[in-house]
């Protein structure tokens, strides 16, 4: 680029001051990118690594600020502790796990047979179904909890994690199925053909090759169906009063918070650790995770 | 599609009584038939979670109190009146809107930025801003929360050290409705930043080159190439962004729970507040479904301009 850029100029001399002023706007560009991806980044992360902060301070040392609260002087992992020896605390945590891994289990269950049938085998008012599909994905949970609220108390599973386990398909099966069926149509129809003349009936079909073929798809709805399970927060808040059956969000939320002097080290601690299955899952599987956040999207 | 072609037709030929034609058409009964067994699940969770309950929520919101009688659109008509509720309506849409417009501005300019340094550095960087969607919004807002606290507001901190006063962050009603926008748009701004990111990359080169002979500028470039090639996601993304923001319930919940004197307060925390909390719940299914026309029409002037413009590409 500098070397073609560079021998024109001799010639013509207006030109080279042109070509140096493109330089130098790149270079200030490039400089602008970097200050505000930092500044952002720092905007970012700040809430994050205060909680982190805090959670390594005594009750002593937040009560009694000595200079900048950003900085914590005598760490300790008290509040960790205290936290996990706290059968409660323990409690919130399997029954997240416990709601999670039967959501996302269910949900993938249903949204990749369903997804199938739509992208590959249409039946009388499956365009419609794939329509409805999209417009259950833009009902927002706070519009229906309250008649849910209603039908789950109905059914007597108020204050259960069974009622969440019922009613977090419709935070997570919409979208699953609409990543799903954009990652079927995708494949090319020539695989399902040769399958069909080698005998493979619908079932083998799904199995052995759409299956594995959008493998990628499988993990994006995954992590997308373990992210919104683990931080519902409005089911769990409306249907659930009990601490003993309460998950990670609402359990942090309300049970952590005790009267007037907070335990704000502890608070903070619990927060952590109830953010870190999400966290260290979106460490590893990045990619996966934004191809499933953009495909809902751009595939609309 | 092939395959679809030779059933179809087969299907229509299926007067005579050829032995290929019936069995392609038991084939396609059959596949029409294993495809609706495989959608029921789905079928399922839609009708029973989705289209029961809006159905039921309209019959809860006719009845009255102990919901023995019905009362008609009362409970509209109450809420119409209060002078909370207007409040409710306001606050909802301001801050919807103001998280919105701040949201898509940022990720815009954020996703400009991280499209101009290099690739290779783009990943640490996206890693990093992408964190606050990760965290569950509940937990995030208890760390602003305490950031926000009266006495020892770590934010007050910093503009104490840079010599600005104070701020109420939590205790005036200006400043708790700023908060939660603050919140809002600090745990939404890395989807838009995401979605306008995968849009710009995939701008081909090739109309920015096109536009650079004929002289565009910079700004040129951004409003007559990138915008244009943009506006699908750039919609799609504030449709979504608009009905989580709109619907939001968390942030409300856990930063103001509504105070300073209901002020704060969103369609989806006073619908809790009234519905669950004071038990009214026929009149808190009135509030959820007030956000509904508003979430309709915007989706679908949102999805009618989208299917517009596939079409003039198509």
């Amino acid at each position: 680029m500098s070397a073609t850029a560079a021998t024109p100029s001799a010639a013509i001399p207006g030109l080279g001051r042109k070509i140096g002023s493109l330089r130098k706007e790149r270079r200030w560009a490039l400089i602008t990118a970097y200050v505000s991806l930092i500044v952002a980044a720092i905007v970012m992360l700040a809430p994050p690594v205060y909680m982190l902060v805090t959670s390594l301070k005594t009750s002593a040392e937040i009560s009694n600020p000595v200079g900048t609260p950003w900085i914590v002087r005598n760490p300790t992992l008290e509040n960790y502790g205290a936290l996990i020896g706290d059968p409660m605390f323990r409690g919130f945590f399997f029954n997240s796990i416990k709601v999670t891994v039967l959501v996302v289990c269910v949900t993938m269950v249903i949204s990749v047979l369903a997804a199938f049938s739509l992208a590959r085998m249409k039946f009388f008012g499956s365009q419609v179904l794939a329509t409805g599909v999209f417009l259950t994905y833009l009902v927002p949970d706070t519009l229906l909890f309250i008649p849910l609220y209603q039908i789950v108390g109905n059914l007597g599973l108020l204050n259960s994690t069974w009622g969440l386990v019922l009613v977090y398909p419709t935070l997570t099966v919409p979208f699953c199925t609409w990543i799903m069926i954009g990652y079927f149509a995708s494949i090319p129809k020539e695989l399902d053909e040769a399958a069909l003349i080698d005998g493979a009936n619908w079932m083998q079909m799904l199995t052995k090759i759409f299956i594995p073929v959008a493998l990628p798809g499988i993990i994006a709805a995954t992590i997308f169906a373990f992210t919104v399970s683990w931080a519902a927060f409005v089911y769990p808040t409306a249907f659930i009063t009990r601490p003993d059956e309460m998950p990670l969000t609402i359990g942090v939320v309300s049970q952590l918070i005790r009267g007037d002097t907070f335990a704000w080290g502890q608070l903070m601690a619990g927060a952590l650790l109830a953010a870190l299955p999400p966290v260290i899952v979106y460490a590893f599987l990045m990619d996966y995770y934004i191809a499933g956040l953009t495909a809902g999207a751009t595939k609309g | 599609m092939a395959l679809d072609a030779t059933t179809v037709t087969a299907g229509a030929a299926s007067g005579a009584p050829a032995r290929p034609g019936l069995t392609l058409q038991r084939f396609a009964r059959r596949r029409s038939t294993i495809a609706f067994i495989m959608a029921l699940p789905l079928i399922a969770v839609i009708g029973g979670l989705v289209a029961w309950p809006a159905g039921y929520a309209i019959y809860l919101s006719t009845l009255n109190r102990r919901m023995t009688a019905s009362i008609g659109l009362e409970n509209f008509a109450i809420l119409l009146e209060s002078e909370t509720f207007r409040m409710v309506i306001w606050q909802s849409c301001i801050f919807a809107f103001s998280a919105v417009v701040l949201k898509a501005l940022l990720g815009f300019w954020l996703a400009h930025m991280l499209h101009h340094i290099p690739t290779k550095g783009q990943r640490i960087w996206r890693g990093m801003l992408l964190l606050p969607w990760v965290v569950p919004p509940a937990l995030s807002t208890l760390g602003w929360w305490w950031m926000f606290d009266p006495s020892y507001s770590s934010l007050n901190w910093i503009l104490n050290a840079i010599g600005a006063p104070s701020v109420p962050w939590l205790g005036e009603p200006w400043w708790a409705r700023t908060s939660v926008i603050i919140v809002n748009v600090w745990a939404g701004t890395p989807f838009f930043m995401i979605m306008y990111l995968a849009a710009l990359k995939s701008v081909p080169d090739q109309l920015y080159e096109a536009a650079a002979i004929d002289g565009a500028t910079g700004w040129q470039g951004l409003r007559y190439v990138t915008l244009p090639m943009m506006r699908n996601i750039i919609s799609i993304t504030v449709l979504f962004s608009l009905i989580v923001t709109f619907a939001n319930y968390d942030i409300v919940r856990v930063l103001t729970n509504g105070g300073p004197r209901d002020l704060t307060h969103v369609f989806a925390s006073y619908a809790f507040q009234v519905g669950v909390l004071s038990g009214n719940i026929p009149r808190g299914a009135a509030v959820s479904l007030f956000m509904f026309p508003i979430l309709a029409v915007v989706a679908f002037f949102v999805l009618r301009g989208v299917n517009q413009r596939n079409r003039e590409m198509a």
